[in-house]
């Protein structure tokens, strides 16, 4: 079986035109998928081994890491009193609603600033200047004009989300394939119906790329702002949990941010490849 | 469905600059480009690299206008892109994300007034043409070159544009495929009866295609000369028609005038 990179990426197979005669892909045996799957899980468990005995062997102190059961007791007792709903849901709120102002606003606004080429030149240095500013940064000037309520916080996510959005859609539109665009016009085709059905289809994969990326960054950036000022969210249960001395409920409420990082980011990609199938 | 294509005097200059020195000056692309094309002729268009093939075939398609001279088809001033007349290009210009009957059906939403069930029948109809029906289904990431271009093709002709308009369209292909698309390309033409103007850098394309060739010469571009084709395809029956005397005769003619120029300084250096 190859082991190493070197004889993994080196190993003969059907060349993709073998592939295209026999119409077939070349078949991974069943035992090698089992493998692979079964030494994915044995990472994981690893992991989960190391986080249970590091502390109980007392190579750290188990009132700062508790072992993992003790996390996940405590997780469970949260999720059944309500109080992970509860924070869950103020947190998805907000994320979900920064990302989709977000996302409204971007598109449209990306697209129109690359149809123009003038408009484009004018706007992608400053843009550029928005983009590199990190959001967190700005969070004290957004909660000095919006105040420390929803609105800051959901202000927030929308910048952050804003920007991978709007970049991408501008670069998505403007790299369209001109053989593409000549057709188009070969046809007779108008400005409107050739956007609708030939530029806006050819940069859906790109404008993807940043929507996955804004995923990432509004739960992330929202669990910044949550964790300086609020009364509800993850990021709050974090900190009230620190401040409380309620250590494994604060572990438990990390836990939780992972797991919803990875659940939108699993959800994203797959939307990604559904979207961009075609791009072979 | 055909019609017969103009052209007069027709010359295209472009502003660019020169990389040595940074001047800005003139290219000529065409001179003086004079051609008549019958309806339902098949005419091709031969020339060295840069002689001004394909802005001949923007000009005709509406994509670009001439600096000088006039364009017309069936006596009509080309004045921009029309229904009238489709383009095959090299690279397939096909829709990625949409499959096969989608492409050919994104021609018919151009021309417009058809419902969806009527679209799909045309374009299933044209796909038989071309001998893809069992590919409707694809995408175009799933077919090889030349059935990629079969689409294109079905594409162009869904509409029945009266004139047809092709750039190297088999230049990518090996040259099994590119031999067996010129058959078939023959027998849709004569079933279909549209004018074509194909264009090609390779003389044995050129010559088993045409019914006249149309030979140009570079820098600046002009139609040398325009060579009557006269192969008695029918005898040739089953046997190559590449392998009769009469078509080594047109190719080494069409070779020579091809030669025969006014040397250009860069092919004068490259001798040198």
């Amino acid at each position: 079986m190859p082991s190493t990179l070197l004889d993994e990426r080196t190993d003969t197979g059907l060349n993709p035109r073998q592939r295209q005669a026999a119409r077939a892909t070349q078949v991974t045996s069943y035992a090698t998928r089992l493998g692979r799957i079964g030494r994915g899980l044995l990472g994981f468990a690893l992991l989960a081994l190391i986080w249970e005995f590091v502390p109980r062997l007392g190579l750290v102190d188990s009132y700062f890491l508790p072992p993992l059961h003790t996390v996940l007791s405590a997780w469970w007792e949260m999720v059944q009193d309500g109080t992970l709903w509860t924070n869950l849901r103020a947190s998805l709120v907000r994320s979900a609603t920064g990302f989709s102002i977000a996302l409204a606003i971007a598109i449209p606004l990306g697209a129109a600033i690359a149809w123009y080429r003038p408009t484009r030149e004018v706007l992608t240095p400053p843009l550029e200047v928005f983009r590199n500013t990190a959001a967190l940064a700005l969070l004290p000037v957004f909660q000095l004009i919006l105040g420390i309520g929803e609105t800051s916080k959901i202000a927030i996510v929308t910048y952050a989300c804003f920007f991978p959005v709007l970049l991408s859609t501008i670069s998505g539109v403007s790299t369209v394939d001109p053989q593409l665009l000549r057709s188009a016009k070969v046809l007779g085709l108008g400005p409107v119906t050739t956007f609708r059905k030939v530029v806006f289809p050819a940069a859906v994969p790109t404008i993807f790329t940043g929507i996955r990326i804004s995923g990432a960054a509004a739960i992330l950036v929202l669990i910044a702002a949550e964790l300086i000022g609020a009364t509800a969210g993850l990021g709050f249960l974090i900190n009230y949990s620190e401040m409380n001395f309620l250590i494994p409920k604060m572990y438990a409420a990390i836990l939780t941010t992972t797991l919803l990082g990875l659940t939108v980011n699993y959800g994203l990609v797959g939307l990604e490849r559904r979207f961009s199938r075609w791009r072979a | 469905m055909s019609a017969r294509i103009d052209l007069s005097d027709v010359g295209q200059v472009f502003w660019v600059q020169d990389d040595a020195d940074k001047q800005k000056r003139q290219f000529v692309a065409l001179e003086d480009v004079d051609l008549t094309v019958s309806a339902g002729e098949f005419l091709t268009l031969v020339g060295p690299s840069g002689c001004g093939k394909s802005t001949i075939l923007d000009l005709i398609s509406g994509l670009t206008k001439p600096s000088a001279g006039t364009l017309r088809i069936d006596g009509r001033p080309i004045t921009g892109p029309g229904l009238d007349r489709s383009v095959v290009f090299q690279q397939y210009t096909l829709l990625p994300w949409r499959t096969a009957r989608a492409n050919v059906e994104f021609a018919l939403e151009a021309k417009g007034g058809l419902t969806k069930a009527e679209r799909v029948r045309i374009a299933d109809e044209y796909l038989e043409l071309v001998g893809l029906s069992e590919f409707a289904n694809r995408l175009p990431g799933e077919l090889s070159g030349g059935m990629k271009q079969r689409v294109a093709i079905a594409r162009s002709l869904s509409y029945q544009p009266e004139v047809l308009l092709m750039d190297e369209p088999f230049g990518a292909l090996d040259a099994q495929t590119r031999e067996r698309l010129q058959e078939e390309l023959l027998g849709i033409w004569r079933r279909t009866g549209t004018t074509v103007v194909f264009i090609t850098h390779d003389i044995d394309e050129a010559v088993f295609l045409g019914q006249r060739v149309a030979v140009m010469s570079a820098a600046p571009g002009r139609i040398r000369e325009v060579v009557d084709i006269r192969l008695d395809r029918s005898a040739a029956g089953d046997d190559d028609i590449r392998g009769t005397q009469a078509f080594a005769g047109y190719r080494h003619r069409i070779w020579s005038l091809l030669r025969e120029r006014t040397g250009r300084p860069e092919e004068v250096a490259s001798v040198a």
